[in-house]
């Protein structure tokens, strides 16, 4: 039953997801029985919201809402964990993401919010192309910096990326505070910026805000659905993607067979800058969400960091990472539904960070699943091997038998 | 003068906390664990003090002995970092984990921890400790030139970290337990065949690891975080990552890092208020982007063979060669 290894690795990240789930509500009992205010009944529709998240209201409306914006914050997520993950595969540990993501919305921004196209929305879309472009290559520069810092000067590239991410954060402030014409005035808001929605340069909604509506869902979800299968098809099927990976395997290894490890090393930490970049730029080209950047000099986005669990949830592949940010998202979404049966919004963030803690060891998982069939197999051929002579294809078919009872 | 005084003194009191959660980071990596959850266990051990804190102040205990208090406090959040960090060590030496996929679950649920308990008992998501459990130890305006920079508006954990840096780091090259451990963190194979117990020696390394992250991270809310304990920690342990690299994975490098960065950061902090500084005009944000800078370009003039342990993060499996 258990042949495929893809299969192997979806039931280990199914027990990881149950031990999560399990964890959390235990919390959510301990916290019934602490607080008087919360009853059975209060814990019986925690859980319901815990399962349903954003399906969980009866006004059609709502859900509508919800789940739109959630798709919304999934984006870039998304591409945080593919960042995170395109560096793991080649042996670098990108914590530099949240730089990566603040460097690609300055640039984005500095272009979005600079050109006014609120009178013709086909130049608007051109201009929005410019901008993630710019914001791209800000982004993929920002990477560079500790990639060629590994490369060249052999300096790990943890400590580089954590420096980075604060000369970002400082960058953003400063910059945005001496561009008094884009600061949100008119609405009465200090350290906000305006919209884009405003000016025409937003991120095109490919008809999904009226299947949607009243959410931020913007065609941002359709375009990091792509990004994320072109980079599955890179990383396994071209000479490329294998490089890079052969370089996270074993460096000496992929000199010895003629690779260039130090252009690989840059390269890599320039597409995880450059992915995260988009992250940053389609999250805040969105119509409605305006950038808050009084305040990033000394807090990081969340966006940046959790593309790490994102990233290691799925394996460090980069379809998966379009699931485990979805899944991610969805415990986040069911969270605000929580405070609606009495309980914080942070239980949420237990469960996926007990699913995270039990997916580190989720190869044990896979090890044990894996010894077990193997002492079965080795027991059914020494029971074959009894009578001397046995035709090949005879022997498979007792041992398919076998494993389909024990499973 | 004065200023310079000023200055030095807030380069101690930044640095103390950094100083330690770094020495924490070199005692888990040198056995052979990468500690990347020091983060979460500065966060947890400095909740766990201002709950201790908080508790004495509710039930009337030691309410005149504010620095007894404070150093229980300390000892509190070693205890309790000790024990978060059993999270890490338990799955990465007993179960093999992938340990940067358990670092990063231990970070993300150290501020859960905090926000969950802290908005079910106290009914928001921090602590706030009362001045006087968080005020200077010693006060000493008196005393000549530069030995106020240690002995004047000094706190005790700038004391007690001192001692308990200059002993660990003593202890981990001269004592015969130490050598095992760093050994672990080297080649446990050659260890192991000369009898040291390997995943005892990866517990140790790991706990003592998070005793320090704990202790520091308390040593960091009662003193640059003025007394509140809540889910973030400024990125500190993170910085004290970044920092014990930058020392190579080494106590003096680590000294000198934490001196370093401490310096810069508080030249930017006090920018705004001396003179000279002011007179120049440049926005606060320069000042916060150089001490990363500066690492950094320390980083590439002074770089050396790294000092990184060879077997970090790799799971100790017997009879693998």
């Amino acid at each position: 039953m258990m042949k495929n290894p893809i299969l192997k690795q979806i039931l280990a990240s199914v027990l990881c997801i149950i031990c999560g789930f399990i964890v959390g509500i235990l919390v959510m009992i301990l916290i019934t029985v602490v607080n008087k205010d919360l009853s059975v009944s209060n814990l019986f529709d925690g859980i319901k919201y815990l399962f349903l998240g954003p399906f969980s209201s009866p006004n059609a409306a709502t859900v509508k809402r919800n789940l739109g914006n959630m798709i919304f914050y999934i984006t870039p997520l998304i591409m945080t964990g593919l960042s995170v993950a395109i560096a793991f595969k080649t042996g670098l540990f990108n914590i530099g993401a949240p730089g990566q993501f603040l460097m690609g919305t300055l640039g984005s921004l500095m272009i979005a919010l600079h050109i006014n196209c609120a009178d013709n929305r086909g130049l608007g879309i051109l201009v929005w192309l410019l901008a993630i472009v710019v914001g791209v290559i800000c982004g993929a520069a920002w990477g560079a910096i500790p990639g060629i810092f590994k490369a060249f000067f052999d300096i790990n590239e943890v400590v580089v990326c954590i420096m980075t991410n604060w000369i970002a954060a400082n960058i953003v402030t400063w910059v945005f505070s001496n561009q008094t014409s884009l600061i949100n005035i008119p609405e009465g808001k200090s350290a906000y910026l305006i919209k884009t929605g405003g000016l025409g340069t937003y991120t095109p909604t490919f008809g999904l805000d009226k299947i949607l509506p009243g959410s931020y869902i913007d065609g941002g979800i359709i375009i990091v659905i792509i990004i994320a299968i072109i980079f599955f098809i890179v990383m396994s099927k071209t000479k490329f993607g294998f490089e890079l990976k052969a370089c996270g395997a074993n460096k000496h290894a992929a000199k010895y067979a003629g690779m260039n490890e130090k252009k690989n090393i840059v390269l890599s930490m320039v597409i995880a800058g450059g992915l995260a970049a988009v992250g940053g730029s389609l999250y805040y080209l969105n119509a409605g969400i305006e950038l808050q950047y009084g305040s990033i000099y000394a807090n990081l986005p969340e966006y940046g960091f959790n593309g790490i669990p994102a990233a290691l949830l799925a394996n460090c592949d980069p379809v998966g990472v379009i699931f485990s940010a979805s899944f991610l998202r969805y415990i986040s979404a069911s969270g605000s539904r929580l405070q609606l049966a009495g309980y914080n919004a942070y239980i949420a963030s237990v469960i996926s960070s007990v699913i995270i803690y039990f997916a580190g060891f989720s190869r044990l998982f896979l090890m044990l699943l894996s010894k077990k069939r193997k002492k079965e197999e080795a027991k059914v051929v020494t029971a074959i091997e009894v009578p001397p002579v046995v035709e090949e294809k005879t022997e498979e078919a007792p041992e398919e038998e076998n494993k389909e009872e024990t499973a | 003068m004065e200023n310079l005084i000023l200055i030095l003194q807030k380069t101690i009191i930044y640095a103390i906390p950094l100083l330690i959660v770094a020495l924490g980071g070199v005692f888990a990596e040198r056995s052979g664990v990468i500690n990347l959850a020091l983060e979460g266990e500065m966060i947890f051990g400095a909740f766990m003090g201002a709950i201790f804190v908080y508790l004495l102040q509710k039930g009337g205990v030691w309410l005149d002995k504010p620095q007894l208090t404070f150093i229980c406090a300390l000892a509190v959040g070693a205890g309790s970092g000790a024990l978060y960090s059993l999270l890490l060590s338990f799955s990465a030496v007993k179960l093999k984990s992938d340990q940067t996929i358990s670092g990063t679950a231990l970070n993300m649920l150290a501020p859960t921890i905090v926000n969950t308990f802290g908005l079910v008992f106290f009914l928001q998501e921090k602590i706030n400790m009362p001045y006087t459990f968080t005020g200077y130890a010693i006060i000493n305006s008196n005393l000549p030139g530069f030995l106020r920079i240690l002995f004047d508006k000094a706190y005790l954990s700038t004391f007690v970290v001192i001692l308990v840096f200059a002993l660990l780091s003593i202890w981990l090259y001269k004592s015969k337990v130490g050598t095992h451990l760093r050994a672990c963190g080297e080649h446990p194979q050659a260890a192991d065949s000369v009898g040291i117990n390997v995943a005892k020696m990866r517990y140790l390394g790991t706990t003592i690891s998070g005793a320090l992250a704990g202790l520091g991270g308390y040593a960091y809310i009662a003193t640059v975080a003025n007394g509140t304990a809540e889910a973030t920690i400024g990125g500190m342990g993170f910085l004290a990552l970044a920092i014990m690299i930058f020392g190579n994975w080494n106590p003096i490098g680590i000294v000198i890092g934490a001196l370093m960065f401490g310096f810069l950061k508080c030249i930017g902090a006090v920018s705004s208020s001396v003179p000279f500084l002011a007179n120049i005009g440049l926005p606060p944000y320069f000042y916060n982007i150089v001490p990363y800078v500066v690492v950094l370009v320390v980083l590439v003039l002074f770089r050396k063979k790294s000092g990184c342990p060879k077997a970090e993060g790799i799971p100790y499996e017997k009879g693998q060669r």
